[in-house]
């Protein structure tokens, strides 16, 4: 290896230097994606923070070909990627990867995502779930969990935030039948990088959608990211699964702990503990984490 | 090899012959037979692609986007609301000077829904930064394509085509058309070479976002360049008489126009029914002639001055209007004329949705502009007025 070049490992796919938020749990994800997957791919990305964040020209922090069209055409600008590679010949070497916030894959992004899906392309689809439009503000999106406050599905003198749950998408593009399907947080390393491993050695369509907190967006403070990522999974609410061919083959056992615990510490959340009627809203989502762990089978 | 085939069988051939390496397309009427046509001629081996049936029109420009951002030459054809779902994405295509053909089938645009030939689809994307072509018969469309590849990909352009082509009068139509050679095909548009593409072994980061202190100036650039695009237009209508024998005109071309009285300025099929009206006129000693627009992106301001200013009256017949102001070509040859000849445009808005351009209509609309009427709609049928 050459001394005289800045190649530390990790950072070959997404140099550091870009100008997300401090404690941004989507850069440390995509530095956990990228360094997995290596040199030998190429990115399609979502209009959004990630997007923003790394690309303002003349700068750039990807170190891997990289293209950002629209805010909802990144899974057929892959799809297209893939297909210029296998008429090339060059699909074998060349991995291919889209990646989107939440509003990108589970909302505007859907139809062309669950084409992409259909088709199995060959391209690894990563959803950076920080549950909020959070580029633009911290609006509601189909992934904003129950009871959340954003700016758009906030609480208020007769509300209690976002009235619905979060959009299954995990389950969704497994019942596309896909090859491979799992959810991840980045707060855990190693389930992150092993997943992205099993992914990219997968051919066929990928989706792995990674929980990434937003200090910001979620209103805590920016160094326990990863303790609030940690929370989201060992309470329940941020189940981690993974599917094969349509069929749930593996989970993330969990110690589980209150919701309560999860939710604490947010600002998104604050208004569940102000009165009495606001408690029944967690006892709600206590119900919700009560129900994947049923589902899942998370507690031994 | 002189064949006669339906129209869209002509573009699917011609396309074949361009060898894209993806294409991707959602069906719609009339553009129907030419992605069926390609889908087979795929299915067959006859053209080593990949076709990329995709949910939406939306994701066929995409998966074009990509496919080109990582180097292969592709292709798409749409009509009406496809093409307007495709919208954003075209500004896309062409704000990242990425090269690419798609046909725009013309067909009229809902409500009410109506699947029959006007142009008011692709006019609705003229300000996108596509070049545009509009095609008269069956055998330029089928050149134009081969022409459009050539334009688009040249490194002085670098903007996407769009080869526009009626709805039915040409898709759906057989004429005998001249169908060149694999050989002829490869020796005029050499295989596609990008500056930049999606390449791990020299990573290029594509789509960057640009502030108030960048973006004026890319989108400047696109302009000077689209403009620039009429002189490339004109070359390659040069190099393709040369290597093919035949002529279309090049951003324009004219028909019996040079003493005309009076000049019908329009694009595509119409202007064989334009042709067939100033022969009958003409041998009534009628001083009538025509000028066909070709090229609409970049609009030919100074070849259509040069060619109708000597005249006593223009009228352009379009199958588009803007509206709450006037036909767009009709508006935009008004302002090209500005400054430099008086002679009056009478813009006449006609075959909407279908409805038959015959030479009665095109008598009335001589007729009426001759009677100094500067904007009208032709042939408006006063029973179904009423009953609206």
């Amino acid at each position: 290896m050459s001394t005289t070049e800045f190649t530390y490992e990790g950072t070959r796919g997404f140099y550091p230097g870009h100008r997300a938020c401090a404690g941004c749990g989507q850069a440390t994800a995509a530095r956990l994606v990228m360094e997995t997957v290596g040199p030998n791919c190429i990115v399609a990305n979502a209009t959004g923070c990630l997007e923003v964040f790394s690309s303002p020209h003349p700068e750039s922090a990807w170190g891997v070909p990289w293209i950002h069209s629209l805010f909802e055409n990144h899974p057929a600008v892959a799809s297209g990627i893939e297909a210029a590679l296998k008429n090339q010949g060059k699909l074998d070497q060349v991995r291919v990867l889209a990646m989107g916030g939440d509003g990108a894959t589970l909302d505007i992004g859907f139809g062309a995502l669950s084409g992409m899906f259909e088709r199995n392309h060959d391209v690894l689809y990563v959803c950076m779930d920080n549950e909020a439009y959070m580029n633009t503000g911290v609006q509601r999106s189909g992934s904003t969990p129950f009871a959340a406050s954003t700016t758009t599905s906030p609480a208020g003198r007769k509300s209690y935030g976002e009235d619905r749950p979060k959009k299954d998408l995990p389950a969704i593009a497994a019942a596309h039948g896909i090859p491979y399907v799992a959810t991840a947080s980045m707060s855990y390393f190693p389930d992150v990088r092993r997943k992205v491993k099993k992914a990219i050695e997968t051919r066929g369509a990928k989706y792995l959608q990674i929980h990434v907190p937003c200090p910001p967006g979620w209103g805590y403070d920016e160094k326990l990211t990863i303790d609030i990522g940690k929370l989201a999974v060992e309470c329940g609410l941020y189940p981690l699964v993974e599917w094969e061919n349509g069929e749930v083959v593996r989970v993330r056992k969990i110690k589980q702990v209150p919701v309560e615990e999860y939710l604490k510490g947010q600002r998104r959340f604050r208004h569940l503990f102000r009165d009495e009627k606001s408690r029944e809203q967690i006892a709600a989502i206590q119900a919700i984490a009560e129900e994947n762990i049923k589902k899942y089978g998370l507690v031994e | 090899m002189r064949k006669m085939i339906e129209g869209s069988r002509a573009v699917a051939e011609a396309v074949a012959l361009c060898r894209p390496g993806v294409i991707s397309a959602y069906p719609i009427t009339p553009q129907t037979h030419i992605v069926e046509e390609l889908s087979q001629i795929v299915a067959d081996g006859d053209l080593d692609a990949e076709y990329v049936r995709v949910e939406s029109e939306h994701s066929a420009a995409s998966v074009c986007l990509g496919a080109v951002a990582a180097g292969s030459r592709s292709y798409s054809a749409t009509t009406s609301q496809g093409l307007l779902l495709m919208v954003e994405v075209l500004y896309n295509i062409a704000g990242m000077r990425l090269p690419l053909v798609i046909t725009g089938v013309n067909r009229a645009i809902s409500a009410p829904l109506n699947i029959w030939n006007d142009q008011q689809d692709t006019m609705a994307i003229r300000d996108t930064g596509w070049l545009q072509l509009y095609a008269e018969d069956n055998q330029e469309v089928l050149d134009m394509h081969i022409q459009a590849y050539k334009i688009s990909e040249d490194d002085r352009v670098l903007l996407p085509v769009m080869v526009c082509m009626d709805g039915f009068i040409l898709t759906h139509t057989y004429e005998t058309v001249d169908m060149p050679t694999q050989e002829q095909v490869d020796a005029f548009l050499p295989s596609y070479d990008p500056l930049y593409k999606l390449d791990p072994a020299d990573p290029y980061t594509l789509g960057a976002y640009a502030g108030p202190e960048r973006y004026h100036e890319a989108r400047y650039t696109i302009q000077q360049d689209c403009l620039g695009a009429k002189e490339i237009v004109k070359e390659v209508a040069r190099d393709f008489q040369s290597a093919f024998g035949r002529w279309h005109g090049d951003v324009i071309d004219t028909y019996r126009a040079e003493d005309a009285d009076t000049l019908f300025v329009a694009m595509g099929s119409v202007i064989g029914t334009l042709k067939d009206w100033v022969d009958a006129q003409r041998a009534e000693g009628e001083k009538v002639g025509v000028v066909k627009v070709r090229c609409f992106r970049p609009f030919p301001a100074e070849e259509l001055v040069a060619a109708v200013s000597k005249a006593k009256r223009v009228i352009v017949l379009e199958k588009a209007v803007s509206m709450g102001s006037t036909g767009i070509l009709a508006a935009e040859l008004r302002a090209a004329l500005y400054g430099q000849s008086t002679v009056p445009v009478t813009g006449a808005v006609a075959g909407l949705g279908g409805r038959d351009i015959t030479m009665a209509t095109i008598d009335e609309i001589k007729q009426r502009a001759d009677a100094g009427e500067l904007d009208l709609w032709a042939d408006l049928r006063a029973e179904v007025l009423e009953d609206a």
